[in-house]
């Protein structure tokens, strides 16, 4: 009733181009934009920020990330930890450097350096497919997390090889450590999120974005009808790099402020990532959220839910909060295997004919 | 999206029920834990909850409390997770009535992410011989307190008891000392103290890492069969404990030369390793056993009325008693902070203070029931490591008992101290601090 584009005509190519062609979509998506910038912002607290938002977005965007090269390229990665590293790590080391440029260039430049190192590692693709693929990003993974273990430069030779966010200020207003407000931070990462969402969308109902899709579809296919599977499977790691890298950084500067590479980067991390956009859905600017949210609130949600509502005990709650929360992604996999992206369209779908099914 | 909003909301009310359900009742005086009793390291995290929540169950039931105001546990479970941690954190942090008065996160991955935030939340973190070892520097770090002995104090000490069975600090010359540690920040701390003083004493010293969780060490100690160090320390955690003195044993490696630090040093670690393990080393700087007064006192007034939280025959194990110690501490210096501002409803900035001028002597060790349990310690401004003396205690596989068998070795400053200095003075720099001057 509310759902139906009855009556919305499209009379230009614009019009028909448009990214959210139906005006109750766009009018949902603006107004959850609106709130999430204008109104969350002055109600948020320390713990909204650091616990629940931050993570979410930061997630968010990782699972973006993986799920152009995976999702919309078809090319399994299990080196998403390694590469959030080297966003992380390369945003330290120009911190360090350039402590006196914008840190939104400096994160920019991270989001680059891990494009080109997606793109080294990104070059067996051009010959292995599949599984193989999947075992050659894992060596990304091992490589690099040992690398940046193991040579004293990466950290700045610090006792603990650990890495610590500096105090960082963007137009005055400091968005890392402690110091910052929780609106800052989550606002600082939002924009960014908000942003780089945006030019994901559009890359993928481009040329480039169909280009990738041919070769996860067929890629002989693909080459027959003229798509250069070089310049497609590499552009795909170079732009889920880069959208890693930026979400390692904002992971290590913004939320976690400080890190250690075998624990916040580890293998689980890549793990972890994947899961966000199989439940997600594959090839689905939507289903990075969905996965996020469902991966990242729900134990928090269940562990509230069971010690502060009904007075489990912490530990008791912690076991089962994992029983459950792998029962839930077994659930929802049976129930809809293309993931919660799908579930939404269906609803949409059905929602257009809704009251009257026939 | 509108999955979304509905776990939004439903976080909301979630989050907002402890406020309905919290009356504005008597003061009460918030102690949390960050607890694991999950993941890989439940084994060694479920000693160290349960005697913390023993022991608050202890003062609540038999003196109602710290001088008569009531203690409220808070516990929230981290899995030894940092991510959790923070979630943890951010979520006990503020609790009514008296916010958090201080954290002990019994992980070092967690006590990093938080040191920072200690100065901004205003909430002092004892992270009791762990954490960031140059917080020893209380000009520079406030707000942490890691007495009674930092890992680089931890490391003289095992240097000087292995200098003592040799035959002095000259014979350590040309011998080979070698490391097996945590691949992480917290199996990484001794690694330059070990350099220093292998620079200064002629040993060799070689770091061995084992990656988390630990399972996989055959590699490591092939290498120590071929190379045949004099000597082996370990820094480890959880599983991987177990599995090295189980390697160790099994090439044969002499128990009483291969030392653990003193989280390498319970009966989880020893026991799966059967009688292979007799004669294990550990540092540590407090008995083991469970026949001190305050253990009575705990299995009569918390276990006799069904309140205890763990095994009842597993009160007195190392790590239990590890957890004892450090709720005692804080007790005390919530009670020091009580003496100090004269007020009973005190915040976690006084408890600070508490801290800052705390001493427990033996004698006050008497009147707890802990006496010779561990020694005195005394914190002031500039020095929040405290007296920094460690032991070393040696396993008996058929007693099945841990006893001491050294003195208490004082660290060597003049190896530790530029270290500490050094390390807190680039804290500072970063994080621009300007050092305090304790006068």
């Amino acid at each position: 009733m509310f759902y139906r584009e009855n009556g919305q005509f499209k009379s230009s190519y614009s019009a028909d181009q448009a990214i959210f062609p139906i005006a109750q979509d766009r009018v949902f998506v603006i107004g959850i934009l609106l709130v999430a910038f204008c109104v969350v912002p002055f109600v948020i607290n320390e713990y909204w920020a650091n616990a629940i938002l931050i993570p979410l977005l930061v997630y968010a965007l990782a699972g973006l990330g993986l799920n152009i090269l995976t999702g919309y390229c078809g090319q399994v990665s299990l080196g998403t930890g390694a590469f959030m590293a080297v966003g992380a790590y390369a945003s330290f080391k120009l911190v360090g450097f350039f402590p006196e440029v914008n840190y939104l260039i400096l994160i920019f430049v991270s989001g680059l350096v891990t494009a080109a190192v997606g793109v080294v590692f990104g070059l067996p693709s051009l010959r292995i497919k599949g599984f193989y693929l999947a075992v050659a990003t894992l060596a990304a993974q091992f490589f690099l997390i040992w690398l940046f273990n193991k040579v004293g430069w990466f950290y700045d030779h610090s006792p603990t090889g650990m890495i610590t966010v500096r105090p960082i200020d963007f137009f005055g207003v400091r968005v890392t450590g402690p110091e910052a407000t929780p609106a800052a931070k989550y606002l600082f990462t939002l924009a960014i999120i908000a942003t780089l969402t945006l030019t994901a969308k559009n890359i993928v109902r481009g040329r480039v974005g169909r280009s990738w899709m041919a070769i996860r579809d067929m890629d002989i296919a693909a080459e027959l009808i003229g798509i250069k599977p070089l310049q497609a499977k590499l552009s795909a790691f170079a732009v889920s790099s880069f959208y890693i890298g930026v979400a390692g950084a904002l992971y290590f500067g913004v939320y976690l402020g400080s890190a250690e590479p075998l624990e916040a980067f580890d293998i689980n991390q890549s793990f972890y990532v994947l899961f966000i956009i199989i439940i997600g859905g594959l090839g689905s600017i939507l289903g990075a959220f969905l996965g996020a949210a469902f991966i990242v609130l729900l134990p928090i949600l269940m562990k509230n839910l069971m010690v502060g509502g009904f007075g489990v005990a912490s530990g008791t709650a912690g076991h089962v909060e994992i029983l459950l929360l792998g029962a839930l992604i077994i659930f929802f996999l049976i129930v809809e295997p293309h993931g919660l992206a799908r579930l939404w369209q269906i609803t949409k779908e059905k929602l257009r004919l809704w009251p009257f099914p026939h | 999206m509108n999955l979304r909003k509905l776990t939004g909301v439903a976080v909301a009310a979630v989050l907002a029920l402890p406020m309905f359900a919290s009356h504005a009742n008597a003061y009460e005086l918030v102690i949390p834990t960050l607890d694991y009793r999950t993941g890989p390291y439940a084994p060694n995290g479920i000693p160290l909850a349960n005697a913390y929540s023993d022991y608050i169950n202890l003062l609540n039931e038999r003196d109602g409390g710290i001088e008569g105001v009531k203690i409220k546990h808070v516990d929230c479970e981290t899995g030894y997770n940092t991510k959790k941690g923070v979630e943890c954190y951010e979520n006990i942090k503020n609790t009514a009535p008296s916010r958090a008065l201080a954290i002990q996160p019994f992980s070092t991955g967690i006590t990093y992410q938080l040191i920072p935030k200690s100065a901004v939340d205003e909430i002092p973190i004892f992270s009791m011989g762990y954490g960031r070892t140059s917080a020893a520097n209380g000009k520079v770090f406030p707000w942490v307190f890691n007495f009674p002995a930092t890992y680089w104090s931890q490391a003289t000490a095992l240097v000087q008891y292995i200098a003592d069975q040799e035959g002095g600090m000259a014979s350590l010359k040309g011998k080979k000392i070698y490391l097996v540690y945590h691949n992480s920040a917290y199996g990484k701390e001794p690694i330059r103290t070990l350099e220093a003083l292998a620079e200064k004493y002629g040993f060799e010293y070689r770091g061995l890492p084992v990656d988390h969780p630990g399972q996989e060490q055959k590699a490591t100690w092939l290498q120590i069969r071929k190379e045949r160090p004099d000597w082996v320390l370990m820094w480890g955690w959880g599983v991987m404990n177990q599995v090295a003195i189980k390697e160790a044993a099994s090439i044969r490696f002499p128990m009483d030369r291969f030392i653990g630090v003193w989280w390498s040093g319970s009966e989880n670690d020893v026991l799966p390793a059967g009688d292979a393990a007799d004669g294990y080393l550990s540092g540590a700087f407090h008995a083991a056993g469970g026949d001190f007064a305050l253990h009575d006192d705990i299995r009569k007034h918390v276990y006799d009325k069904g309140m205890g939280a763990g095994d009842r025959d597993r009160i007195g194990e190392v790590l239990y008693n590890r957890g004892l110690v450090a709720v005692m501490w804080t007790v005390e210096a919530i009670r020091n902070a009580m003496k100090i501002h004269g007020t009973k409803e005190v915040t976690p900035a006084m408890v600070r203070d508490g801290f800052e001028s705390l001493e427990v002597d033996e004698a006050r060790l008497a009147e707890l029931g802990l006496k010779d349990f561990t020694y005195g310690i005394k914190i002031t401004c500039e020095n929040h490591e405290g007296p920094g003396r460690v032991a070393v205690q040696q396993w008996d596989a058929k007693a099945k008992k841990w006893s001491m068998v050294s003195k208490f070795y004082d660290p060597l400053r003049e190896i530790t101290a530029p270290l500490i200095e050094e390390d807190s003075m680039a804290y500072a720099k970063e994080n621009n601090v300007t050092p305090r001057t304790c006068s």
